[in-house]
């Protein structure tokens, strides 16, 4: 792919880089959090999208996430290189070249970008573009290494797909459309955060600033308290669109009052009653977050499914007349 | 006698994978172009992309009465 990978023919027997390098590189742990969200925010839309097209919305929104995550690891290939989670990466393990990182990542997002517009049009394509560079370049290049809400701001790339997959089906933003946002963004940092407080990270050797490290774990626990308590409406004012519906909410209900409850005990704990119990606390809400935001837009399918038979709340004041 | 160079046995699966991803990147166009043109529904609307002077898209005068 590059100057580098010529050089192998020299060398017989240097490891040479395989597909799944090339695909380690895209983060596919990532991109199926990506693939989930575009895909309900694609079905849950009012509009029917032809099937084939709607794959290949879906397509080029993994492979745009993944496209920003080959330039993300382009570059961080130096502090990969110091963190024990990312040491294994595909750069600094040597098994692909900062350039063919580069080369992958550029590629890969003018293909999904191109193919997205000629598939769902302008907004959609448009959309997915701002995606890719306000992760790779306001994030990665920008505010990863100089605020310690590097993560809140992430998070808001990572919070873009179900949007764009809403605007593949419709051709425009709404207020469901940005509710969706709102809760993958609202989500990430306390789910992050409580991820944080139980493991021990080398981002602090890495020169990345991390809340837990420029301003303690105490102010850490308040930021995931404050950052739940905003969730709360969000989460639960979806539930009040054209998409939500009372199996929404009452999953939202019981999930909210859960990571509420759990951000609070968070709150309340000190360091010395956390280290006691092995961060038994911490390690659980970070598990309630998971099934959170999977829980939530799941409802939100379940919802969409009901809507050849009227819709949940239809089918509920049917049950409560009878 | 043609001598594989070692090489390409050394990227097989890595061409491999190149040509078929190729080959993916080929029946997407030309799906999108199915799907895309079936859309149009009406012939005259296919006509359009044609850079030929078609006389019938041409609205003709009095072709109401």
């Amino acid at each position: 792919m590059t100057d580098a990978s010529m050089t192998d023919l020299s060398y017989p027997g240097a490891p040479e880089a395989g597909l799944k390098d090339y695909f380690a590189l895209l983060k596919p742990r990532v991109m199926s959090l990506v693939v989930f969200t575009a895909l309900v925010g694609l079905l849950v839309a009012p509009v029917a999208v032809n099937p084939f097209l709607g794959f290949v919305a879906i397509l080029c929104i993994a492979v745009g996430g993944g496209a920003s995550g080959a330039l993300n690891m382009w570059w961080d290939a130096d502090i990969d290189a110091i963190m024990r989670r990312t040491k294994s990466r595909p750069i600094p393990a040597g098994k692909t070249t900062p350039g063919d990182a580069l080369a992958l990542g550029l590629a890969l997002s003018g293909f999904s970008v191109l193919v997205l517009f000629l598939a769902a049009g302008p907004l959609a394509a448009g959309l997915l573009a701002f995606t890719i560079f306000f992760y790779a370049v306001i994030y990665t290049m920008w505010l990863k290494r100089s605020t310690p809400q590097n993560i809140v701001i992430g998070g808001a790339a990572g919070a873009f797909p179900p949007m764009i997959g809403w605007a593949a089906a419709t051709g425009n933003i709404a207020i469901e459309s940005v509710l969706m946002f709102a809760l993958t963004f609202m989500w990430t940092p306390p789910h992050f955060w409580a991820l944080a407080l139980f493991v021990k990270s080398d981002y602090g050797d890495a020169g990345v600033p991390m809340l837990t490290e420029t301003h303690g774990r105490r102010s850490t626990r308040r930021h995931i308290l404050a950052y739940t308590v905003l969730l709360v409406p969000v989460a639960l004012g979806l539930g009040f669109t054209s998409i939500g519906g009372p199996i929404y909410l009452a999953i939202a209900v019981v999930l909210n009052l859960q990571f509420l409850g759990g951000a609070w005990q968070l709150f309340r704990r000190s360091e010395e009653q956390a280290e006691a119990d092995g961060y038994a606390a911490e390690k659980k809400v970070f598990k309630i977050s998971l099934g959170y935001l999977f829980l939530h837009f799941g409802a939100l399918l379940i919802e969409a499914a009901l809507r050849p038979w009227g819709g949940s709340w239809q089918i509920l004041s049917g049950l409560v007349g009878a | 006698m043609r001598v594989e160079h070692e090489l390409h046995h050394r990227r097989r699966g890595r061409n491999w994978g190149v040509g078929l991803l190729l080959v993916g990147f080929v029946a997407l166009i030309f799906g999108l172009t199915v799907v895309k043109t079936l859309s149009l529904g009406s012939i005259v609307e296919l006509e359009r992309f044609d850079h030929v002077a078609r006389p019938q898209l041409v609205p003709q005068e009095g072709a109401a009465q």
